[in-house]
């Protein structure tokens, strides 16, 4: 059964603000704030100059950006309103947080479509001057909610952020739109100086990215800086506030979107098997980010084709794949159904490619900046004919990276298209990843058939039911592969009743066979089974156990498993989830595992489904596992 | 590895398994035969295909060959030249399978210009699917799928490559064995998508559809065949020519005081002149060889430039010091 909207039971939250004594580096242990504004408002952007502060000072951190698709909606109204939500903590973070304890409404839109998630007695900053009577009823306000009291509950901090940025630009000769885009850097300012975050890092930040226009750079490090003051010297702030370090591993950190650790998953993949690199894609949210990381490593050699569409872009995959090539195509659920026929000719034809799915909200095109989880059944079954394919889904966005890398290393070693399934929330969600040793990184060998002696375009490795990978300009093995079934050995083409079942049941138990690398399912929990164990798959990683150890904390007694491989999937999940009196398939969508665990297993699974484009909150975790727990 | 490569070479042990008297046999044949004069091992060819019956071609040929799905070839063929430019790449499509489901890629790969030769059977229907028109049929086209005629409009292979702005369009006849030979070498020579549609008989839907072209009787009267530099005659006694009225083309008897001189001298590299052969229908004479030849930049050729100047600028790539680049903490 799916969740009502903002399900009841809001998980306990720290308010991040308290109090009215002014003090200096009070401590909290974790804060989530929410940036939101116009799109124009470059929300997203001081939200992830935030997370880098954030990242750099040792907190863990989880973030969730929340943008319309619309690149520029009519400013001031709701549907334009773009946010970007920050968890950091001085323990361990799994998600972004439920709900905010500090929201940032750069105007009456942005408090309106935000409100309904602010806890009370959370705190509110708007930019008092963007409160206008026009502004106010574009939002579809009747009247000023700052004045009329129903922010009562909250604690209201009024700033004029627009008057105190355009004091602070005076003489600078920036036009008003130039000095009202600078906007986002005061408010940076004034959160960083809140919770004593070094700007040195957004500093370079800016020098990087206006290089080339000193004036704007200028104006920026003037509006950031005069933030910061403005925090430290005023009094509307009873106390900034410490969030110490988390302590994590011991390593070297980077902060990371999932989509630029898909991009390096499989650059380094296509590193350690010393082949070029080539992505054939067509652009579209939220899988474009892919497309231009990967624009920019040209020297590795990485070939990065923008195709006509997302059937070129498979195809060139799979015609570079042939050519010996690491062939790749992202997308995102629209562009998968379009890819669906090539997709089965990699099937069929045996050639590795690994096709990404950055899963968004659908049917059709839905909502393309809010993730969902609808596309695994597609993934599974979406192709005519019997053709099974590796399924693959990264759990956080740095996992993204250790995902695209397998998924080419099983690519290539069983000669089969690979699906990797990550989604919007990961995509643009970002985390502190702690940085592999590339030396380490398991290993991925590629040996091209060259021996003409014996060679037959299907004879297969007797252990993993591979074929070679016998690529043009190799003397003495030219040969032909198509679409049309084949026979057995040879590759010609065969309308053999008997030999069609053979190769079937062949490239079936091929993809079956990959089940002996997948390590056994870990449970977080009660190792010896339990009254219940929550199953999930992607995204969901971070509310679930987020959910599960919260639980636990108060001894609830359920438990935790995660997939990363949803085909094949795990020899032991079957014994795994019998050993618990109740199975709950926690995804964000009608229920695609959990049909898949029934019909694998027969065991009478329930659903925990969510279908609004937003992840799941822990809250509403805990309060549907409460009631499985009781019912 | 210095021995001469034969037709022999060429010919796979495959059955050919076209109809009896298709067109497409002569067109394999040419192929084979050319083959060897281009100096080029098997190894280094392959010949991708989409669906169709021209599609089945890759087959025949003893290179390296993909028969891959409608309309798709010249997208598969991309990513193979783009990442392989030490590859000999053919594409073989037909009138279906690269003007209707894979109109797209067609004109994509033309316009980008990516080094590889694209042979265009026309035979203006479907034969594999058993005789449906295709967007190549007359307007009126009776057929199964067309019992009161079809309505549709046809493309024109030519002009539509044109439009494109392809570097390369030629066109000829399967019969027309000596001058197919000519244009498989013309298209080989050239740098860049080398695009040629071959007016191919189906003589099983729709047979004759070509005859004023490859009918010896009366081809002569019916085909303009262009050579760059000379002036455009035809004719069975060379005694036609095509002269300009106005902005308009015109066929003109060589007698009574006109002269070779009067007429349209045929230039390769005039876009404007090739759009206007392309368009050229009854009364004036089918053009048959190379309408347009320019030289500009490769796809792949620019792609693997790009490749190389990042290479000199920034190095090999480092995937140690690609994963740690950016703002970085340790944690001790």
């Amino acid at each position: 059964m799916a969740l009502p909207p903002e399900a009841a039971g809001h998980a306990a939250q720290s308010s991040a603000l308290g109090g009215v004594v002014r003090k200096s580096g009070e401590r909290r242990d974790s804060v989530v704030i929410r940036f939101a504004g116009d799109s124009g408002d470059g929300m997203q952007l001081a939200g992830m100059q935030f997370t880098a502060e954030s990242a750099l000072a040792g907190n863990d951190i989880a973030t969730l950006p929340d943008f319309p698709a619309e690149i520029r909606a009519p400013a001031g109204t709701i549907a334009g309103v773009s946010g970007f939500q920050i968890n950091f903590s001085s323990g361990e973070v799994f998600t972004a947080g439920d709900e905010p304890s500090v929201l940032v409404a750069m105007n009456p839109a942005a408090l309106k479509a935000n409100i309904d998630d602010v806890p009370a007695n959370g705190v509110i900053i708007i930019d008092r001057e963007a409160f206008t009577e026009a502004n106010v009823k574009r939002a579809g306000y009747a009247a000023n909610p700052v004045t009329d009291h129903s922010l009562d509950k909250f604690q209201v901090i009024q700033v004029d952020v627009t008057k105190l940025t355009s004091r602070a630009l005076q003489g600078s000769g920036l036009n008003n739109r130039g000095v009202f885009r600078c906007r986002n850097m005061f408010v940076l300012g004034m959160i960083s100086w809140l919770y004593q975050r070094p700007i040195e890092s957004t500093v370079k930040w800016l020098e990087g990215r206006f290089k080339r226009t000193p004036d704007v750079l200028d104006a920026n490090l003037k509006v950031l800086k005069a933030g910061y003051n403005y925090g430290e010297t005023t009094e509307l702030f009873a106390s900034s506030y410490q969030v110490p370090a988390a302590r994590i591993m011991p390593g070297t950190y980077r902060n990371i979107t999932g989509n630029s650790a898909t991009a390096l998953g499989f650059v380094a993949a296509a590193v350690k098997t010393g082949r070029p690199l080539f992505l054939g894609s067509y652009p579209i949210t939220p899988a474009s980010d892919v497309l231009h990381e990967l624009a920019g490593y040209k020297n590795f050699p990485i070939y990065t084709f923008q195709a006509e569409d997302e059937i070129a872009g498979v195809s060139a995959a799979i015609g570079a794949a042939f050519g010996g090539a690491i062939g790749i195509t992202t997308t995102s659920g629209p562009g998968m159904n379009l890819k669906a026929e090539a997709i089965g000719l990699a099937v069929k034809t045996e050639l590795p490619i690994v096709v990404t799915d950055i899963q968004r909200a659908g049917p059709s095109t839905g909502m393309p900046t809010k993730p969902e989880q609808a596309d695994l059944l597609m993934a599974m079954y979406g192709r005519h004919g019997e053709s099974p394919i590796p399924i693959i889904a990264a759990s956080t966005p740095a996992d993204c990276f250790d995902c695209a890398y397998e998924a080419v290393r099983i690519a290539v070693k069983y000669m089969t298209p690979v699906i990797l399934m990550t989604d919007g929330q990961l995509a643009n969600g970002a985390e502190p990843w702690l940085l592999p040793d590339t030396s380490k990184l398991p290993e991925i060998k590629i040996e091209f058939r060259t021996d003409p002696d014996g060679f037959m375009p299907y004879i297969r490795d007797p252990e993993t039911l591979s074929r070679p990978w016998a690529i043009p300009g190799t003397p003495g093995l030219e040969h032909r592969i198509g679409g049309l079934s084949t026979e057995d050995l040879t590759g010609n083409v065969s309308y053999s009743p008997a030999n069609n079942e053979l190769m079937v049941r062949t490239r079936a138990r091929k993809i079956a066979g990959i089940e002996r690398e997948i390590p056994p399912c870990a449970i977080f929990g009660d190792q010896q089974g339990g009254p219940l164990v929550v199953l999930g798959w992607g995204s969901t990683y971070g509310s679930i156990h987020e959910a599960v150890k919260q639980l636990r904390e108060n001894g609830k007694r359920v438990s935790h498993i995660h997939l990363r491989y949803l085909n094949p999937l795990p020899s032991d999940l079957g014994e795994k989830l019998r050993m618990f009196g109740k199975v709950m398939v926690a995804e964000m969508n009608m229920g695609q595992l959990l049909r898949l665990v029934r019909a694998n297993y027969l065991i009478d699974a329930v659903g925990c489904n969510k279908i609004q484009g937003r992840p799941f909150k822990v809250s509403e975790l805990t309060s549907r596992i409460s009631r499985a727990l009781e019912g | 590895m210095a021995t001469a490569l034969t037709r022999k070479d060429f010919v796979s042990d495959q059955e050919v398994r076209w109809c009896p008297g298709c067109g497409d046999y002569a067109i394999l044949a040419q192929v084979q035969k050319i083959m060897p004069e281009f100096g080029i091992r098997p190894e280094n060819i392959v010949f991708i295909s989409g669906i169709g019956c021209a599609s089945r071609f890759p087959y025949y040929m003893n290179t390296y060959g993909f028969h891959t799905i409608h309309g798709r070839a010249p997208a598969v063929a991309t990513g193979l030249k783009v990442t392989r430019p030490d590859l000999d790449v053919w594409v073989v499509t037909g009138d279906g399978d690269g003007l209707s489901i894979g109109g797209n890629h067609l004109i994509h790969c033309l316009r980008r210009n990516v080094d590889m030769k694209i042979l265009l059977f026309n035979n203006k229907i479907y034969g594999l699917t058993k005789g449906q028109y295709s967007p190549t049929s007359e307007v009126g086209k009776v057929t199964k799928s067309t019992p009161a005629g079809s309505v549709d409009f046809p493309f024109n292979p030519i002009t539509i490559a044109l439009g494109a702005h392809a570097s390369f369009v030629c066109r000829t006849v399967d019969v027309e064995q000596k001058h197919l030979g000519d244009m498989l070498k013309r298209a080989q020579a050239h740098r860049g998508a080398s695009y040629m549609e071959i007016l191919q008989n189906c003589n099983i839907f729709n047979d004759g559809a070509f005859n004023d072209v490859s009918d010896r009787q009366i081809k002569a009267e019916h085909q303009l065949v262009l050579e760059h530099g000379k002036p455009l005659i035809f004719g069975k006694n060379k005694d036609k020519g095509i002269r300009m009225s106005g902005q308009r083309a015109e066929v003109v008897q060589l007698d009574n005081g006109v002269s070779d001189k009067d007429l349209v001298v045929h230039d390769e590299t005039n876009l404007a002149l090739a759009f206007m052969l392309g368009n050229f229908e009854p009364p004036l004479p089918t053009p048959i060889g190379v309408f347009y030849a320019v030289s500009r930049p490769t796809f792949d050729g620019a792609v693997n430039q790009q490749l190389e100047e990042a290479k000199t600028k920034q190095g090999p790539g480092d995937l140690q010091s690609l994963l740690n680049r950016g703002d970085t903490w340790t944690v001790n």
